[in-house]
């Protein structure tokens, strides 16, 4: 839950990341803010190219500095990020925050050992000898569940199965205790057996070393089971935020609400047909005027003066809870039953 | 099974990729065992699901039945006729009656001719000539998958991932075939997108009465396309049934875990018991050195000496209704999930009660 009088440990304010390229400017992130208490996880859902993975590239500090255009304020634990040097944010990745890809072959290096690429994060940080941090690398294979880890921290990852390199992946990202951990699909390419055990294995290592987690997914079964609070973007922004349980059972905006129904689930009456979104995701070089889902929308057209199509409506957030959509909430409670019903069974 | 002649007849189908080694003469060292004796059958109309994780020969089992590939044991027939080694020949009236679509829609259409080129390919191959000529057959393909017919002379890279997924089914269309083998073809779409290409794919196979071998890892995708699911861990069929049965009544561990790893998108109450939540510890085992005798039981909480000396057969086990066969020595029961606390499980306390 979120409460007020605890200092947020990530804040985002107002964040835009526009990057030039040939065919013009594309605004993968169009004013974007949360906050994040320590030892909470926020989940943020979105579809390919709704800017989830770019804004914590931007928060790294790991974005092409040349062509990104960045505006706004990233404050971890009360440090501006956007203004800092690179020499500072070296010092911070790895150590304060660190990160999570989803293709665990593809973010190691093929010709060092396990052990190595682990120590190596340990050694620059805290300066410790070879010995110790080959010691600290064992330790943390030990902790992410890797069997033998004084066997296998010489292996090289070719040698390692998916589920076994993400779980080196998370060692690697751990050896520092960091206290923000950005986790970008780091479960996608898993198969669900091995997902379950690795998302078993973030909430064990959360609760022990008290780290903020920033998930980025597109699943929303893997943000009910993982999150505390949800951040639904779309198109470049937030379309929807509130607590795992507000916006999973009570959805606000149209988009949530047809991810929600969209999804087959376990329980799914197999002869209804799906409810799909129709259309497709916007391009963000030339993104639709107004609310950039109208154009998907199926209530657009119930608001009066075609104001979707005009007006880009506010996000509006109480308490962390709040959506951007010119629907009332009366109209919202007219609409949305039916739907919400199959979805949220 | 009805009496009558199943569509497409499976048994003892077996694919052994062999590995090359050796210097200076290369000799087949071993051999991945992808798939490794299946028996099922399609009926006409009907819709098979095909799911396990990755490994476990599904996406072999979908290249054998559309002889991209040569099996190395086993047999399959097509309305009767065995094509387990037919030649191009003999192959050539069936290769249209089953179609495929793929799982990578950007991959899987040239990117260099029209889509009215792909889609009139399988024509001109086939030496096809449709009353009223293929480019008023195209167009009415495109209307039947839910795109524009003005289309007809773009390119793929126009379209979107959904749309050229639209183009993939209406190709696999276009022979109008009995049989599609569909090898995963929501999965690298989005989210907001896959209902829409699940819809369309139900909306042909109930029209036009054509039967799916649907391929997929997401259970609950499967659950809504498939009448029957097969189960498949490591190139073999551990369970298959009728979907209500399989989903309802899981007797095979694996299945049992497999469901409970489905994460749902839902939030239960503070107090409410969830769902059962099975871990299964450890990874797929190498299918060039499977386990022996039952090849789950390194990652099963029952295995005992049995599991590990006799592979048990895909059968009928007590309790299961007609056509639901499940392949374990020591099967799941529905009034007591999963009770054997054994060091290979980790279980959620909360959901053990």
């Amino acid at each position: 839950m979120t409460s007020t009088d605890q200092q947020p440990f990530l804040s985002v304010r107002d964040l835009k990341v526009h990057f030039s390229t040939e065919d013009g400017i594309v605004k993968a992130v169009d004013g974007l803010s949360f906050d994040l208490l320590k030892g909470k996880t926020l989940g943020i859902v979105g579809e390919s190219g709704s800017g989830k993975s770019v804004t914590n590239l931007a928060i790294l500090g790991l974005h092409d500095r040349d062509r990104t255009a960045i505006e706004g304020e990233i404050l971890l634990d009360d440090k501006e990020l956007l203004t800092a040097s690179e020499k500072q944010l070296e010092r911070l990745r790895g150590n304060k925050m660190s990160m999570i890809f989803q293709d665990a072959l593809a973010s190691l290096s093929p010709y060092h050992t396990i052990g190595k690429q682990i120590s190596e994060t340990y050694r620059k940080h805290t300066g410790a000898s070879k010995s110790q941090s080959r010691a600290r690398a064992i330790e943390m294979l030990r902790r992410v569940g890797i069997p033998q880890p004084e066997v296998r921290v010489d292996d090289y990852p070719h040698q390692f199965s998916g589920g076994m390199r993400q779980r080196a992946m998370i060692a690697m990202a751990l050896v520092c205790d960091p206290e923000l951990l950005i986790a970008d699909e780091p479960t996608t390419a898993l198969d669900v057996t091995v997902q379950a055990q690795i998302m078993d294995l973030l909430k064990d290592l959360q609760q022990e070393f008290g780290t903020s987690i920033v998930f980025i997914t597109h699943d929303l079964g893997v943000i009910a089971d993982i999150a505390d609070d949800v951040l639904v973007m779309y198109g470049g922004r937030c379309v929807e935020r509130g607590t795992k349980r507000e916006v999973l059972r009570s959805p606000q905006h149209p988009y949530t609400l047809g991810l929600l129904s969209s999804m087959p689930n376990l329980e799914h009456p197999v002869d209804v047909p799906l409810n799909p979104i129709p259309g497709s995701p916007p391009s963000l070089l030339n993104p639709p005027t107004g609310c950039r889902f109208h154009p998907r929308c199926t209530f657009a057209e119930k608001v009066e003066g075609g104001l979707c199509s005009k007006e880009q409506p506010p996000l509006e957030v109480t308490n962390g809870r709040g959506s951007a959509c010119h629907l009332t909430a009366d109209q919202r409670a007219e609409f949305f039953t039916d739907l919400a019903g199959s979805a949220a069974n | 099974m009805s009496s009558t002649t199943p569509l497409l007849d499976v048994s003892g189908l077996t694919k052994h990729f062999p590995i090359k080694g050796g210097f200076p003469i290369r000799r087949t060292v071993g051999a991945v065992q992808a798939v490794d004796g299946l028996d099922f059958q399609v009926a006409e109309g009907e819709s098979l699901g095909l799911v396990g994780e990755s490994g476990c020969g599904k996406s072999t089992t979908g290249r054998l039945i559309t002889r991209l590939l040569e099996p190395t044991g086993g047999r399959i027939a097509y309305r009767g006729e065995d094509i387990t080694h037919a030649g191009r020949k003999q192959l050539a009236p069936i290769r249209s009656e089953i179609q495929m679509i793929f799982q990578d829609p950007y991959a899987s259409l040239n990117p260099r001719q029209t889509v009215g080129k792909i889609i009139s390919g399988p024509m001109e191959i086939n030496d096809i000539h449709p009353a009223g000529g293929r480019e008023a057959r195209v167009r009415e393909l495109l209307e039947i998958v839910g795109l524009n017919p003005e289309h007809y002379n773009r390119f793929p890279h126009e379209f979107s991932g959904g749309q050229r997924q639209r183009i993939g089914v209406a190709r696999a269309l276009a022979l109008e075939p009995k049989l599609i083998v569909a090898d995963e073809p929501v999965s690298a779409l989005d989210v907001s997108i896959q209902a829409q290409v699940v819809n369309l794919l139900q909306k042909v196979q109930r029209d036009l009465g054509i039967a799916f071998v649907f391929i997929a890892h997401d259970l609950a995708v499967v659950r809504h396309f498939s009448q029957r699911v097969a189960v498949m861990y490591l190139g073999r069929i551990v369970e298959i049934a009728d979907r209500d049965d399989l989903y309802g009544n899981p007797r095979h561990p694996y299945t049992r875990a497999l469901l409970s790893a489905v994460p749902e998108a839902t939030v239960q109450d503070e107090g409410v018991q969830g769902r059962e939540r099975i871990r299964l510890v450890g990874d797929v085992p190498s299918p060039i050195n499977p386990p022996s005798g039952c090849r789950f039981r390194t990652r099963c909480w029952k295995a005992t000496e049995k599991c590990a000396t006799e592979a048990p057969p895909l059968v009928q086990v007590e309790g299961n209704k007609p056509g639901h066969l499940t392949a374990c020595h020591y099967p799941e029961t529905t009034d007591v999930p999963a009770t054997v606390p054994a060091p290979r499980l980790a279980k959620d306390p909360e959901a053990a009660a």
